[in-house]
């Protein structure tokens, strides 16, 4: 019954569960004190939207078997991956900077520059 | 010989003239690097003038031996002299208006084959340099070379050299800092300064050069260029020990009372500049067109009106203006108006047109003359003088300032009207007598003495006004060097006395021997003492010769006798005041024990310029057989047409202007003789009658005729006058003009001022209240703003990221809430 519900799997399947788990990364994001949890948080956004690229891209889920984005789905997927990567590695500096000068990695203490 | 002389006399001279000019020079950039404190300038100074004093003696000796001279006097003039020791030989052709004469060739300004009595003098003139030229004006630096230039020369640098020497003993002070106690300081104490000796020297040798310019100069425009700077060589010379009050103000008396003079002096060039076009003495050739132009003796006495003086064609033609309108109105052509005017010139010239204008530029010069050689009225900044340091006093008042008036009427003589001469001669006599009389009551040495140079310069300007003209500059001549010997004489007496007062010296010639009898040579020469018809001291010639022209000139014209007796009276003044001066000083019994007993003679530099000035004070009169002298050297440049007499009807009435040998003939002569021993013998016997054996008590005599003791004690009034007259009147307009000036414009001033502080004020409110209230206030409402916004930013990243998201979704739903259309398309 729930494969009758939910037929063949189609772009929108996809769709939601990118929907799915970028919902996640924002609520992670915006209630992790921890600041490595805020990243994680951003990597689901990230992937989230990672899962519409190759959605989108892939001829097999086309109604028509042919996609509107082609490989572009891909490349734009391959080229967030390599963002969030290069994000990953400034973010962790910061992160292990404010360490050392505060001892801590909440970010609620990060608030040196508030007006 | 002749052509040779032409070249050799401008160039002897003009270097004699310029050599002063480079020792000034050299001294002013260089003066006081020569030598411990300057000591050098006075060297550099002196071997400067004494080398102009060769070049002009070796020119006077040329000129002597020329051999035009000796034609010349074979002629006539070498009588003379006989005439002078008494042998009343009338050696003069009564002849000399004949027809023989009347051919004459030469020209005024030159040369002469044709030495007749009515040809021109020898005299030679050009141009060095031309100021200025357009069209037929030219003004230029020239020379006019006669006998009396070459005289002048001689004299000028002779005396100067002596007093340059004398200078070098007299200014030692100066080598060092001076304490001058005449200097009143506000803070007490006395006044300190460093010494001043090269700059002495400096400007005597500018004098020096600026004199020689006068003399050489070879027309009007260099004449009043050198003029100006003898003026101002004065000022700087009386002014020498400027710090003193009475030093500065008689400094700037001369310079002013000078300018009087010279304000007249700049009238007549103008109406000769104006009518003439020239202001050369001799013709001069134009050397852009290589045009002859006549000079101003030509056009005044053409030779082809045979030396007669007339009103040259240029001051008829430019006051007979009016005449020359009528005809230009009735000729068309330019040329026919030419000829008409010409033809018309000797009628409007027995009309009398351009008389005046002549007058008046002979006048004019005239001015200039009584500013520089100190007449009535403007006699008054000489006295004053004598603050300057006493060598000065010998140069400005023998051989140069005042010589230059003296010597300019000489030189301008042919150009004078009979007028004219007679307001000479009547300024020449009223001087001599004011001044004379002053100098009786004077205590002052130097006073005397310079009271005693006015009066002579009267009687020199006397003599050239009754138409004396050898006897005039023959006295310039021989007072020059009497007079530099008085002066320098008193100098050393007030360097041994250290006061200038009389009433405290006496019996100085025995501490003094050399300046005493030199001074007595002195006082000798001034009044012309001498056995009569025999033999005597220069000034015994110089003042016969003033003596008879005067009392030649009183018999024909009988209602001017007046002049000969203030001549006569002069001469016994001059008598008593200047043995008054001798025996009061070196004679008697010392009346300050404290003066006499510091005198002492003064070194062999300063007695030795005294013993040679004594030398010629006694022998400069005499001639040397063959006619060699003072007196027949001036004769030689007696200027052409006026060795006859002459009666014009001029303004002041019918003038006789008697010619001057006529005075050496006969009676005259013995009469003027007799008259002048008496009256010297009687002031001197007078004077020692009062000051030597006091038979008669000077004190008595100043009691019994008190009014006129007070009044010549005061000098006449003549500076009181003047202050009431002139200064007062002028300080009065100063405040005056002073009360304008701080009243009315400053006031005027002040409130425009004070309007644009007020606008200033208005303007700044509006600055400060609007413009930049409407500056702050956005700066404060931005400040504020940035206030109220810095909240948001709380630093807590999860609220951030609220904000976005919140942001976000409601960025989305307005988006699709307005381009709900677009997004379903």
């Amino acid at each position: 019954m729930i494969i009758a519900l939910l037929g063949v799997a189609s772009v929108s399947h996809y769709l939601v569960v990118g929907a799915i788990l970028f919902s996640c990364g924002v609520v992670c994001m915006a209630v992790k004190r921890n600041a490595l949890g805020v990243l994680m948080g951003i990597e689901l956004v990230l992937n989230g939207a990672n899962l519409n690229f190759v959605a989108f891209g892939s001829n097999y889920l086309a109604a028509d078997g042919k996609s509107p984005l082609g490989l572009d789905g891909e490349v734009m997927a391959l080229f967030v991956i390599l963002l969030a990567a290069a994000e990953a590695a400034v973010a962790l500096a910061i992160t292990l900077n404010f360490y050392n000068n505060h001892a801590t990695v909440d970010v609620d203490r990060a608030d040196d520059l508030h007006g | 010989m002749y052509s040779t002389a032409a070249y050799l006399f401008p160039i002897l001279l003009g270097i004699a003239w310029l050599i002063p000019l480079a020792s000034f020079v050299a001294i002013l950039f260089f003066g006081p690097r020569m030598g411990a404190h300057g000591k050098g300038a006075a060297t550099v100074a002196t071997s400067a003038i004494g080398a102009s004093l060769l070049l002009s003696l070796i020119a006077l000796v040329l000129w002597s031996l020329h051999p035009v001279r000796s034609e010349h006097h074979d002629g006539g003039h070498a009588a003379v002299h006989e005439s002078d020791a008494g042998q009343a030989v009338n050696i003069w052709p009564t002849s000399y208006r004949s027809p023989a004469s009347s051919d004459v060739t030469g020209d005024a300004s030159s040369h002469g084959g044709d030495h007749g009595e009515n040809s021109a003098p020898l005299a030679y003139s050009g141009d060095w340099y031309t100021l200025y030229a357009g069209g037929s004006l030219r003004l230029s630096i020239g020379w006019y070379i006669d006998s009396i230039t070459v005289l002048m020369f001689a004299l000028v640098t002779f005396i100067a050299t002596c007093i340059h020497v004398y200078a070098a003993g007299y200014m030692h002070d100066e080598l060092h800092d001076v304490t001058d106690s005449e200097v009143q300081l506000t803070e007490g104490g006395s006044f300190c300064r460093p010494g001043r000796f090269h700059r002495f020297f400096q400007a005597l040798s500018l004098f020096c050069f600026s004199m020689l310019g006068i003399v050489i100069a070879g027309n009007l425009a260099m004449v009043f260029i050198f003029w100006e700077l003898v003026g101002i060589c004065s000022w700087f010379l009386i002014g020498f020990y400027f710090e003193r009050h009475s030093a500065s103000t008689a400094a700037n008396k001369a310079f002013i009372v000078n300018r009087v003079g010279d304000f007249g002096m700049l009238i007549g060039l103008m109406a000769l500049w104006g009518g003439l076009g020239t202001l050369h003495f001799g013709d001069s050739v134009n050397p852009s067109t290589g045009e002859r132009q006549s000079g101003l003796f030509e056009l005044v006495r053409p030779a082809k009106g045979r030396y007669v003086q007339q009103v040259p064609d240029g001051l008829v033609a430019f006051s007979a203006a009016d005449q020359i309108v009528k005809i230009a109105a009735t000729q068309p052509t330019s040329s026919e108006l030419h000829r008409e005017v010409a033809s018309a010139l000797p009628e409007w010239r027995e009309q009398g047109y351009g008389k005046w204008l002549l007058f008046v530029a002979g006048i004019g010069i005239f001015c200039g003359c009584v500013g520089k050689s100190a007449q009535v009225p403007l006699f008054v900044w000489l006295p004053d003088a004598m603050e300057g340091p006493t060598p000065v006093s010998a140069l400005v008042h023998s051989a140069t300032m005042v010589a230059a008036g003296v010597y300019l009427v000489g030189r301008f003589f042919p150009v004078l009207t009979p007028d004219v001469l007679l307001v000479i001669a009547y300024t020449g006599g009223l001087t001599l007598f004011i001044a004379a009389t002053i100098a009786v009551t004077a205590t002052d040495i130097k006073r005397v003495l310079a009271y005693s140079t006015v009066s002579q310069l009267g009687y020199m300007m006397l003599a050239l006004g009754v138409g004396g003209w050898v006897a005039g500059l023959f006295h310039l001549i021989t007072h020059a060097f009497f007079k530099s010997l008085l002066f320098l004489c008193s100098g050393s007496v007030i360097h041994a006395c250290h006061t200038n007062d009389m009433r405290k010296m006496g019996g100085l010639l025995k501490v003094m021997p050399y300046t005493g009898w030199t001074m007595l040579v002195g006082c000798l020469a001034i009044i012309g003492a001498g056995i009569p018809f025999v033999v005597g001291l220069s000034g015994y010639y110089s003042k016969d010769a003033i003596l008879a022209q005067a009392l030649l000139f009183s018999k024909t014209n009988p209602q001017h006798s007046i002049l000969y007796v203030a001549v006569a009276g002069g001469a016994f003044i001059t008598a008593f005041y200047m043995f008054r001066l001798w025996f009061m000083t070196f004679a008697g019994s010392p009346r300050d024990e404290h003066v006499f007993k510091h005198a002492h003679e003064s070194p062999r530099v300063m007695t030795a310029p005294l013993v040679a000035l004594a030398v010629f004070a006694v022998v400069a009169g005499w001639s040397l057989p063959g006619g060699l002298g003072v007196e027949s050297l001036l004769e030689q440049s007696r200027p052409a047409g006026t060795a006859e007499t002459i009666t014009t009807a001029g303004i002041f009435g019918n003038i006789t202007v008697p010619a001057e040998h006529e005075s050496h003939v006969g009676a005259i002569h013995v009469t003027a003789t007799l008259t002048a021993f008496a009256t010297a013998l009687a002031g001197v016997l007078l004077a020692a009658a009062m000051y030597f054996k006091p038979l008669i008590s000077p004190v008595a005599v100043a009691h019994a005729a008190r009014p006129i003791y007070t009044f010549l004690v005061h000098r006449w009034y003549v500076d009181e006058l003047y202050h009431a007259v002139f200064v007062l009147p002028t300080l009065w307009a100063a405040r005056f003009v002073s009360a304008i000036d701080t009243q009315v414009i400053d006031r005027f001033i002040n409130s425009l001022a004070w309007t644009a502080k007020r606008i200033a004020s208005v303007d700044a409110w509006f600055d400060r209240v609007v413009v930049d209230g409407i500056v702050n206030f956005a700066g404060r409402s931005t400040w504020k703003a940035g206030l109220e916004l810095k909240r948001m930013q709380t630093g807590s990243l999860r609220q951030y990221v609220m904000f976005i998201v919140v942001g976000t979704v409601a960025i989305f739903v307005l988006a699709t809430l307005l381009f709900r259309t677009s997004l379903a398309g």
